[in-house]
């Protein structure tokens, strides 16, 4: 026993100095980058003490492809598909920023149809956004069921752009001066009765685990966050208001026709994993409730502004007009002169605060456009929410702030 | 406004009331497109944007946007975006730099400043005075340069790919199979910056290229003949006219075995 107190003590033994390992080292390991939970390519070194989380260092940039540089090459209008492809889960909400910035400089009025219809997809691509996260969420920590019948909603969300657009993810349907093409009135009402539908399996889904006892142990109180750490932290969207901050763009800038839109900003009372899940639950339905009314209230009318030097003519004028020839040509080739200036414009995307700043020198490329990603601020957080957890928990926390690396390299 | 972006609380008096907050600070104020910018002296950066967050409500920093301008002295502008939770306003401030002059850290009034400044240190070279953990961020692993430079080529300078040979990732200068092309739609009725031919009749210089003129024969860049035998007139064209007609007889064409 002395010699067991001894050792604790770490007093050595003179003739026999080798007592084993005294001095416990922290573990290092690699999450990632290939690592089903990383929600893509992320590598995060954490230091571990047993299975408590000392320290993580998240590493980004595995996917930077330098869009931004790149956008700084094309015109415009060739710029807009790269925005489809920074949040590849919803597209169409990236690309709702960047057109309303290039609106905004160019003072461009959009015709009401063509807003209620990007407001319409919009929301569509925040519940089809919503359905891969709570599903990918609910999977990182254990349950496999919920997944499935949510990716079947997913599923019919894309069929949706499909019909409209022709593609299922990268749209590239949002075009500045409204939408690239109206849709069919069979889209309408088929969006109007999945509407009515899609609730009941979604409620299922969410039956198995919001009061799952499994699915609470693994949440409840897990990165608790408060408001002044979720505001110094740059946080936004669902993660920012699961701390209790009623912060919505959609409410407080409103942009296009959300400031006709009636619905409800749902907000978390603890600001934990569980809080940040059931605000996105809830914004699924919210979501829901404002595609109904734009259903409802949508008129009839162009889709897109009638301003021919900035959009062009459909391909039927197009054959029959010299005047819509020359600008079909021209849009296509050279593309619109931006007027030069710089703004800021975001948006509520599904994840969070979206911005894109924009800088025009009058030519008919963007002189620098930086995006602001969602993920980025929320991801450099990591190591603060981490602290102090078990590793398996860190897959609940990645989870619950819903990454997307596409957004954040760029 | 005809647009729709999104709407923020009114601008009425908001430059004047922070451009005096602001005080000394403060070299220029531009508004323009419903959005107020702030163009601060770069040393009292940090005491600006923290006397915005405690004073003037706010409250959240956004973003960090870096911009090349090459032909300015100081070419780095360095955008802080920030965002009034609570009088629904948003606000950006600049400062500007260049490759040596560090622009004071805000890590310590937010947090988040941390990642924003080291992605423009990675993509622009801009030192931050005070962050301690300026790595790269978005680049790879031991990456050289500055890739959002207006002098950084689009096409870097790097290439790789997994070699089969070395069973590794190698590294390569880039090789482009086709140039890299770039067009200027820069239309003479626009205001194009390079001077057209024919522009000096009326008063401007000249057009710097002068077309390529040819006075004797060596100057057409054509060389010698490649093949002497390609001097030659043609063989068979002559030898086709020096060919005899064939002998006509009365009673048709003279075959051979025929006759006596």
């Amino acid at each position: 026993m002395a010699d067991y107190l001894d050792e604790m003590d770490r007093i050595a033994d003179e003739a026999d100095p080798t007592v084993g390992d005294l001095e416990i080292q922290n573990f290092t390991i690699n999450f990632g980058p290939q690592h089903p939970a990383a929600h893509g390519v992320l590598r995060m070194v954490m230091e571990l003490d047993g299975e408590v989380v000392e320290r993580v260092d998240p590493h980004v940039g595995l996917l930077h492809r330098g869009t931004e540089k790149l956008i700084e090459h094309k015109t415009y209008l060739q710029a807009l598909p790269y925005f489809d492809r920074l949040d590849y889960c919803s597209p169409l909400a990236m690309e709702h920023s960047y057109v309303l910035a290039i609106e905004k400089l160019l003072d461009l009025e959009v015709p009401l149809r063509g807003q209620y219809l990007r407001v319409l997809f919009a929301e569509l691509t925040r519940i089809c956004n919503h359905m891969l996260n709570i599903g990918a969420h609910v999977m990182d920590v254990g349950a496999m069921t919920p997944n499935i019948w949510v990716f079947e909603i997913r599923e019919q969300c894309l069929e949706f752009f499909e019909r409209a657009s022709g593609a299922r993810m990268h749209s590239a349907w949002f075009r500045p001066g409204g939408v690239h093409q109206d849709v069919p009135l069979k889209l309408l009402t088929d969006i109007a009765d999945w509407l009515d539908e899609f609730p009941k399996l979604f409620n299922d889904a969410m039956s198995l685990v919001v009061d799952n006892r499994i699915f609470k142990q693994r949440n409840v109180d897990i990165a608790t966050v408060s408001q002044d750490d979720a505001i110094r932290w740059g946080f936004s969207g669902p993660v920012l208001r699961g701390s209790g901050v009623a912060w919505d763009l959609r409410k407080s800038q409103p942009y296009d026709v959300y400031d006709r839109m009636d619905f409800e900003v749902p907000v978390g009372t603890k600001g934990d994993c569980y809080d940040r899940f059931m605000v996105r639950v809830e914004e699924v339905k919210q979501s829901a409730r404002i595609m109904r009314q734009c259903l409802n209230e949508m008129p009839d009318g162009p889709v897109a502004s009638a301003d021919r030097k900035i959009v062009p003519p459909k391909r039927a004028e197009m054959k029959q007009s010299m005047e819509a020839l020359i600008h079909h040509f021209k849009l296509y080739t050279e593309g619109f002169h931006v007027p030069a200036g710089e703004v800021y414009v975001a948006t509520e995307s599904p994840k969070g605060e979206f911005g894109v700043y924009l800088v025009s020198d009058g030519t008919n490329k963007p002189y620098r456009c930086k995006i602001r990603p969602t993920a980025f601020s929320h991801l450099q957080a990591m190591d603060f929410m981490t602290k102090g957890h078990m590793l398996p928990d860190a897959t609940a926390i990645l989870g619950a702030i819903d990454v997307v690396f596409g957004e954040c390299d760029r | 406004m005809a647009n729709s972006a999104p709407m923020i609380s009114s601008n009425t008096g908001v430059a004047a009331k922070l451009g005096k907050a602001i005080g000394a600070a403060l070299i220029d104020t531009v508004e323009a497109y419903g959005e107020i910018s702030f163009i601060v002296e770069r040393k009292k950066l940090a005491t600006v944007l923290e006397k915005l967050r405690e004073k003037h409500e706010y409250q959240q920093l956004m973003e960090i946007a870096g911009v090349d301008y090459p032909d300015r002295p100081e070419r780095f502008e360095v955008c802080y975006h920030l965002l009034s939770l609570t009088k629904n306003h948003r606000i950006r401030v600049k400062v500007t730099t260049d490759e040596d002059n560090p622009v004071p850290s805000v890590t310590h009034i937010w947090e988040v400043a941390g990642w924003l400044e080291r992605e423009v240190f990675d993509m622009y070279g801009v030192l931050f005075d005070g962050n301690t953990d300026l790595r790269r961020i978005l680049t790879d692993y031991g990456f050289q340069g500055h890739p959002f430079r207006k002098d950084f080529p689009l096409t870097g300078y790097v290439e790789m790919r997994y070699s089969e040979e070395d069973k590794r990732v190698v590294y390569e200068p880039v090789k482009l199979a086709q140039d890299f092309r770039s067009f200027d739609f820069m239309s003479p009725w626009e205001g194009a910056d390079y001077i057209l031919p024919g522009d000096e009749k009326v008063g401007g210089e000249a057009p710097p290229p002068t077309p390529k003129t040819t006075g004797k024969k060596s100057e057409t860049g054509a060389g010698a003949k490649a093949d002497k035998a390609a001097a030659k007139p043609s063989k068979r064209k002559t030898a086709a006219t020096k060919k005899p007609a064939p002998k006509r007889t009365k009673s048709g064409t003279q075959k051979k075995g025929e006759g006596k």
